[in-house]
């Protein structure tokens, strides 16, 4: 076989049995958190009869490892189960309360993909262009910077910016000011788009006016991860410019840009596709922050939600859904990795 | 280049003139000069050979010649006339106009100057396209009608690989191609068969001697190998420590050069030691067949055996299985099959099995000190370890060792606070010599250790070696692919091909005619001081 389809496959089949083993911490470490969903909903006062019987109903009086498998054997026939919150009569299915949720997520996880990646790349590929001159450090230093900041605050910011924009001129704080500046501040400010600073949308928000709607949070969470990947997109590349063949590559008279795009970052993909994935991941695993912040229904919020709620089905398919991510994302950066290596593509 | 027939190339008039040339490095904090006031004038068509050890300035001599410094460098002084075009003079964005169109250069380690990531047509079309010289179609075409010229195997399809695909030999023919792909007025080339067999480097010398010689190209020829260098250039300049030593046309030379320096460079071939017969044997390598991983057998049927006290080359070109014979004597390599005795006991395959004892008497020193050594462990460090690690040596005891072993590999005792980094190769292998010293070893196997250093430091390391073995009696095993180092120090010879051994036995009697085809055709490959050499042994070959 193609030595490059045999490792796919051998990464594939690895990534199943790591998920296959997620899934089982994921099950015994909820089956071990204190406190019985059972007794918090039915309060206080409840029977132990009326208990019993609850937890019959939902299933949660079996052995651990029964359900486990139960619940494995479920998700395989694409049945994720019900929700606690299910009554008698009214089934709420784990896929019919995530699926709106996690469609949000990654609506806003590509958006902000679509505009961070290209732009760390690009930010990166010209850092290292121009290493150690004004422009490397100018970009170094404001991605520094945003990385700093803990997201939430930037997400408070870039929403006063919008806010400013209308009040701004108003303020005591502009009125304090040299009228001069006060009106070019107000006109900088008012450069900036009307963006929502609430992205509340439902299943009936247009397309377009979703992505209106999100372009906050997506501007937010591009900020906290452009750093990270432009700063290997550079590295990457200024690792390789050591390179004998790039010393061949100036000899031959090509332009600097010839030599980092054509010659150095081929060579460079692989580190940075794996950072790319581990930030991609983030997106989607690690942003319930901003959605508070912006009331963005995501699937962090849900999962939070559930947890208070001990849903447990809920937290279960969830914190799957993540490891999910993890595993497809990582999986996607090694065949990447692997893909652009000429020496396992082209095998002698 | 130097042709049979003198006088038939037209030699133009000046193309390159250096004047004066200082060029500086930046290391430990300062500006060092490399090259201190060369001059240096070539003409259409000549090929002028520079030849020194390393740190003479050649390769800093001949990338100024492209106007070019290395990263680290600086052209401080002087000037730099390529046809009437004053490079230093010239904007960066001139002088890479001129560099692949004009100016080209081969490089050293071909596997390593060809990006990994695109294929070879690719790259030896590129610099055409990106000058604008021609389009893309033409220059293919002509690339695939230089790749013939050069005589590489299949040369319309040859551009469709990717360098990993194609051999050493190949890829320093196709880099050649990739020079010439602009029809440069000058090319410069940069040990360019250093890193290649003595087979190989035959077909390359020749094919880089002809495509030079058919477009007329200038060609500045940087080497430390006498031999070659007679071969390629119609000039020769001795290089030393940034400074011209003497400059004359190559067979005057070669016949009387005519100072010193120039003199001991070119007696170091000449070292030649007596062989003694064996008359205990201290390995027995019996029928050893290894294999990396399930691929093709690196090793098949091989037996061996290695006299106590005495050294056996085995000589033989670049996958003929010798490093791997290596691997598993020291047992790094367990064999598929076959046995070894070491001291009249059966050796057990793997290295975990082996016992402590066994492991310190036979020890290994490495072709790349650089590469053997913690950077971050000081010389004393490094020849204290097996001194605690083998023989449990402390305090003062272990410290007169070190002392005594310094002094065997002929170093100060001030070196021992130094770093790897802050010695030069020589010192750094000397060190490697003691570190295996240090374990009192029966059996040292040295795996082409000479073969990074230049030619006046290998043959001290050399010497040192022969001394050594005459006061301790270890017995080596010696590998090389260079029989000039053969003849230094062998008493017996093993010459491998293709994971085969082809012929064993004394040194006189394998170094003496008749020899097996392939041992005749290793050695009629070595090349010779005389300058008609190649073209002599090309005519027989075509027999």
């Amino acid at each position: 076989m193609n030595p490059v389809a045999r490792t796919v496959l051998q990464r594939l089949g690895l990534g199943l049995v790591t998920l296959f083993i997620v899934s089982i911490i994921i099950f015994s470490a909820i089956a071990m958190l204190p406190g019985d969903f059972a007794k918090a909903m039915l309060g206080q006062s409840a029977t132990p009869e009326t208990v019993a019987a609850f937890q019959r109903e939902i299933g949660i009086d079996r052995p651990p490892v029964e359900r486990y498998f139960v619940w494995v054997g479920q998700m395989l026939h694409g049945d994720f189960g019900s929700s606690f919150a299910s009554r008698t009569g009214y089934r709420r299915t784990v896929a019919e309360i995530i699926a709106p949720r996690l469609y949000n997520t990654m609506f806003l996880a590509s958006m902000t993909a679509l505009i961070a990646v290209p732009l760390a790349l690009g930010l990166g590929i010209l850092a290292a262009l121009y290493r150690n001159g004004w422009f490397d450090r100018l970009v170094n230093a404001v991605t520094l910077t945003t990385i700093s900041f803990p997201e939430f605050f930037v997400a408070y910011m870039l929403a006063y910016l919008v806010i400013s924009r209308d009040t701004f001129i108003g303020s005591e704080f502009a009125q304090s000011l040299p009228h001069w500046l006060a009106v070019s501040l107000n006109w900088i400010l008012n450069a900036v788009p009307k963006f929502p600073t609430l992205s509340n949308v439902n299943d009936q928000t247009p397309f377009w006016d979703h992505v209106w709607r999100v372009a906050l949070p997506a501007i937010t969470l591009t900020l906290v991860i452009v750093a990270h990947m432009m700063r290997m997109t550079r590295a990457a590349i200024i690792n390789m410019l050591a390179s004998p063949y790039i010393d061949m590559a100036r000899l031959k008279g090509m332009s600097p840009m010839a030599i980092v795009l054509r010659h150095a970052l081929p060579n460079a993909w692989a580190p940075i596709v794996t950072v790319v994935a581990f930030n991609l991941a983030y997106l989607v695993v690690g942003v319930v922050v901003v959605e508070v912040v912006f009331v963005y229904p995501g699937i962090g919020q849900l999962m939070v939600d559930a947890v208070k709620s001990r849903d447990v089905p809920v937290v279960q398919a969830c914190a799957l859904i993540f490891a999910a991510t993890y595993i497809l994302l990582n999986l996607t950066a090694d065949i990447i990795s692997i893909a652009t290596n000429p020496r396992l593509l082209h095998p002698r | 280049m130097k042709n049979s027939a003198p006088g038939l190339r037209e030699k133009g008039k000046d193309l390159l003139q250096i004047r004066n040339l200082h060029v500086e490095g930046f290391s430990d904090e300062r500006w060092h000069p490399i090259v201190r006031g060369v001059d240096l004038a070539l003409k259409r068509g000549e090929v002028l050979g520079l030849i020194g050890e390393s740190g003479a300035g050649k390769s800093t001599i001949g990338l100024a010649a492209m106007g070019y410094a290395k990263p680290g460098c600086r052209i401080t002084q002087g000037s730099i006339l390529f046809d009437g075009i004053d490079l230093l003079a010239l904007s960066e964005t001139g002088r890479r106009r001129l560099r692949g169109s004009r100016i080209a250069y081969v490089a050293q380690s071909a596997a390593a100057s060809f990006n990994p990531a695109h294929r070879l047509l690719d790259q030896t079309v590129e610099t055409v396209v990106a000058h604008g010289i021609a389009s893309r179609e033409k220059a293919n075409r002509s690339a695939v009608d230089l790749y013939r010229r050069l005589q590489l195997p299949d040369p319309e399809t040859i551009g469709f690989r990717y360098p990993h695909q194609v051999s050493g030999g190949q890829l320093q023919r196709a880099m050649t191609a990739m020079a010439m792909a602009c029809r440069p007025d000058l090319i410069v080339f940069d040990e360019p068969t250093t890193a290649l067999d003595v087979t190989t480097q035959v077909e390359v010398l020749a094919s880089i001697r002809n495509i030079v010689e058919e477009f007329n190209t200038a060609a500045i020829y940087v080497t430390h190998d006498l031999a070659v260098v007679a071969q390629m250039a119609d000039r020769i300049m001795v290089l030393r420590h940034g400074l011209t030593v003497e400059e004359a046309d190559t067979r005057q030379m070669l016949a009387s050069p005519s100072q010193e320096y120039t003199k001991t460079l070119w007696a170091v071939r000449k070292l030649a030691k007596p062989e003694v017969p064996a008359d205990d044997y201290l390995l027995t390598i019996d029928k050893v067949t290894a294999a990396y991983g399930r691929a093709v057998q690196v090793l098949q049927d091989v037996s061996i055996k290695v006299p106590r006290g005495r050294t056996v080359a085995v000589v033989g070109e670049s996958g003929s299985g010798k490093s791997t014979l290596a691997r598993v004597v020291t047992g790094l390599l367990p064999p598929l099959s076959g046995s070894i005795s070491f001291a009249g006991q059966a050796l057990s395959k793997t290295l975990k099995t082996r016992p402590k004892e066994i492991l310190r008497r036979i020890q290994m020193i490495y072709q790349m000190p650089d590469n053997a050594l913690n950077p971050r462990q000081t010389v004393e460090e490094v020849i204290a370890r097996p001194l605690e690690f083998y023989l449990g040596l402390k305090g003062a005891q272990r410290d007169r060792r070190i002392g005594e072993l310094m002094h065997m590999v002929e170093m100060s005792e001030t070196y021992l606070d130094r770093l790897p980094a802050e010695l030069s190769g020589g010192q750094k292998q000397r060190v490697c010599i003691a570190r295996a010293l240090a374990a009192d070893p029966e059996l040292i196997i040295c795996d082409e250790i000479t073969s990074a250093l230049d030619q006046i430091v290998q043959e001290e390391i050399l010497k040192l070696l022969m001394r050594l073995q005459r006061e301790l009696g270890m017995s080596y095993i010696f590998i090389t692919h260079d029989i000039a180092t053969v003849r230094a120090i062998a008493d017996e010879i093993v010459v491998m091909h293709q994971g085969k051994v082809v012929e064993q036995g004394l040194k006189s009697e394998i170094l003496t005619p008749p020899h097996a085809p392939y041992t005749e055709r290793l050695l009629s490959s070595v090349p010779e001081m005389d300058p008609d050499w190649l073209t002599r042994l090309l005519a027989s070959r075509r027999m």
